[in-house]
């Protein structure tokens, strides 16, 4: 069993402080992707999980152990960095073997297991090249590899694609998620693109400037957002925000924007604002769409007729650029036909799916 | 301006007053000293410099048991001080590499002896070692540790340890700040990478740190071996070649036998040979050198 438990987790440089106290546990077998704008803590904190940074104040354990004070080589992790950070002077058959040569394995394990780790990632054929002679994506493999043969209680992720070209790093994705299906290990993974974090995590924890915004699993982050932050850091494009004001009309609370237009507030939101509260509403591009292309079901919708700024065709849906609130929104056309920059559409604005933040804090107050 | 017109083509023509620079700067020279070395010139004797002797100065050296010792000895020589310069270096190195502040100001100060001419390094060492009133002699009878007075630079092995000191303490900067230079281009992943894996900082060094580091040492290694090939200086600051030529090294003994017993003939015969030392010590180097590239090479 290899829990990690993250306890009010610092760390400092000088009196810069970089992580300020997070709590966090990652279950055993658990994915969980860190994920946040660059200078957010996030592989300063895998770092501190791995031994590689001192820890300025709090606890880390992994199962049972607190490992605070045990350097790297006593924590049965194992690491895949962002620039690989292969033995350039070792072929890949060594390198996948290194770390069970310096546990004085005996060599009928080490030839076992490197030709099992071989296997998995498809580097049977390259195990007698050194990693000059690899590929970007080979020699991300060969570093996966040699996280893999050390049968490790948990596997660190520092960003392992960003150095990867768009399609390889599609296909790497693939096999990662590939990976921890096959070998089912505890997995902390950092990035800073909210794509893998998606597609990858059991659970996201979102983090800015040294703190925990949001943990949960890939659908509660993007469909739960708990502030304004995890609304536009998940998804893409981000979610729209308008500032407005709460008022009463009809017996409804409702939304006024900038530009009078009102918006009905979904029912679970309408008790928790008062009258005259700054608020901030969001909706997604999905929940905003041309009358006829995207929108099904039946919820209370609100008819907005708009002129198209700038349409961006992505082939099965077109993005549609216009202005609500006074501000620029984006809204989707699914199934799309050609629209022409300037022409008028009646948008449908799903009114269940509005979110609101309290303006001053920022925080959900559906959450 | 016929030059101009000339037939030859313009490569020739534009190379040409490299070429007969090179020819009168270094082509020529060489090939006359290769030339005395087969005559019996002396250079108080001019017309000797027309004496044809053939082989004879090279069937001489073979059988000279001088020449022979002081070949020997540099051999010896180069071979200690080298291994105690990468030594020293290499530690040195890794210690400036850890410092956090002032490794600046450390760097600089370390490069000092690097600073001073071996003449004057010789010099200093002599006093250092000088058996009436040096520091060494001073320091252990102050000390109170023997009241003898040890002739350091008169018995055979003390001279030959001074003088290997003083080279040591000159020149182990020169390993030390190539290898720093290399250790600071190192990247830090594979070391953090090994740390991981389950290295003990020893294991680090002895599968990371150090093969990065090799083509640094071979570097280190040709430059530094050339140069002690070659070393006069000090020698002949701190002994002379003495006591009684037991401290005699290859260019000491090659300068003695050309300006001081005037025959350059034989001299030049020596320095011929010698230099099959020096070209021996390089090329070594230099393939270790190409090989360590190869394998280090690729990956950024």
């Amino acid at each position: 069993m290899a829990e990690v438990k993250l306890q009010k987790l610092v760390k400092k440089y000088g009196n810069v402080g970089v992580v300020h106290g997070i709590d966090l546990t990652i279950a055993h077998n658990e994915f969980v992707v860190l994920v946040g704008p660059s200078g957010c803590g996030k592989s300063t904190t895998l770092r501190m999980i791995a031994g590689l940074e001192d820890i300025s104040g709090g606890t880390i354990s992994i199962g049972d152990r607190v490992v605070n004070d045990l350097p790297p080589r006593s924590r049965n992790i194992s690491m895949v960095f962002q620039n690989y950070a292969l033995y350039p002077h070792m072929t890949v058959k060594e390198n996948l073997g290194f770390s069970l040569k310096i546990a004085k394995q005996d060599e009928a394990t080490i030839e076992k297991r490197v030709a099992e780790a071989a296997e998995i990632l498809g580097l049977t054929p390259l195990l007698a090249r050194t990693p000059g002679e690899l590929s970007g994506g080979q020699r991300q493999r060969v570093a996966m590899g040699r996280a893999i043969v050390r049968h490790p209680d948990v596997f660190l992720f520092d960003e392992p694609l960003s150095n990867l070209d768009a399609k390889l790093r599609g296909q790497m994705r693939v096999e990662i998620k590939k990976l921890h299906q096959k070998v089912k290990t505890t997995i902390v993974y950092v990035t800073h693109d909210q794509v893998e974090a998606m597609t990858l995590a059991d659970r996201i924890v979102i983090m800015k400037d040294g703190h925990i915004e949001q943990v949960g699993t890939p659908a509660e982050v993007f469909e739960q957002p708990k502030n304004t932050f995890v609304a536009t850091f998940i998804g893409s494009p981000p979610m729209n925000l308008l500032d407005a004001t709460t008022a009463t009309e009809g017996g409804r609370k409702v939304a006024k924007l900038a530009d009078g237009v009102t918006l009905a507030l979904p029912a679970a939101a309408a008790d928790k604002v008062s009258d005259g509260q700054a608020i901030t509403v969001g909706f997604r591009a999905e929940a905003f769409s041309p009358v006829g292309y995207g929108l099904t079901g039946d919820s209370e919708v609100a008819a907005i007729e708009r002129t198209v700024t700038l349409p961006e065709p992505l082939g099965t849906e077109t993005l549609l650029y216009t202005e609500l609130g006074g501000k620029e929104v984006q809204g989707k056309m699914l199934n799309p036909r050609p629209v022409q920059p300037g022409e008028q559409l009646t948008f449908n604005l799903d009114l269940s799916r509005l979110h609101v933040f309290d303006k001053a804090s920022g925080k959900s107050v559906l959450v | 301006m016929r030059f101009f017109r000339s037939r030859l083509s313009p490569p020739i023509l534009l190379l040409m007053p490299a070429f007969v620079i090179i020819a009168l700067v270094v082509a020529l020279p060489l090939l006359f000293s290769l030339y005395t070395s087969f005559t019996g010139y002396r250079l108080v004797q001019p017309a000797s410099l027309w004496q044809w002797v053939g082989w004879r100065n090279y069937q001489r050296l073979l059988t000279d048991v001088d020449f022979w010792w002081a070949f020997g000895r540099t051999l010896v020589f180069l071979t200690i001080a080298l291994n105690l310069e990468l030594v020293l270096g290499l530690g040195i190195a890794l210690l400036i590499d850890k410092l956090t502040a002032g490794q600046r100001i450390i760097r600089t100060i370390m490069m000092f002896p690097m600073m001073f001419s071996p003449i004057l390094v010789g010099f200093q060492f002599k006093y250092i070692f000088n058996d009436n009133v040096g520091l060494v002699n001073n320091a252990i009878q102050s000390l109170g540790w023997s009241d003898v007075t040890i002739p350091w630079l008169v018995n055979p092995v003390t001279a030959n340890l001074a003088i290997l000191m003083a080279e040591v303490w000159m020149s182990t900067p020169i390993f030390a700040i190539l290898l720093l230079a290399g250790l600071m281009a190192m990247p830090r992943d594979p070391i953090e990478a090994a740390k991981v894996d389950g290295c003990n900082p020893w294991q680090v060094f002895r599968h990371i740190t150090l093969p990065y580091l090799m083509p640094f040492v071979y570097i280190a290694m040709a430059i530094r071996s050339l140069d002690v090939a070659r070393a006069y200086d000090m020698v002949k600051i701190m002994t002379n070649g003495g006591p009684a030529g037991r401290t005699e090294l290859l260019w000491t003994l090659i300068a003695r036998t050309g300006y001081q017993d005037a025959r350059m003939g034989m001299a030049n015969a020596m320095s011929y040979a010698s230099i099959l030392l020096s070209v021996y010590f390089t090329v070594y180097f230099f393939r270790k050198l190409a090989a360590a590239r190869r394998t280090m090479g690729g990956v950024a």
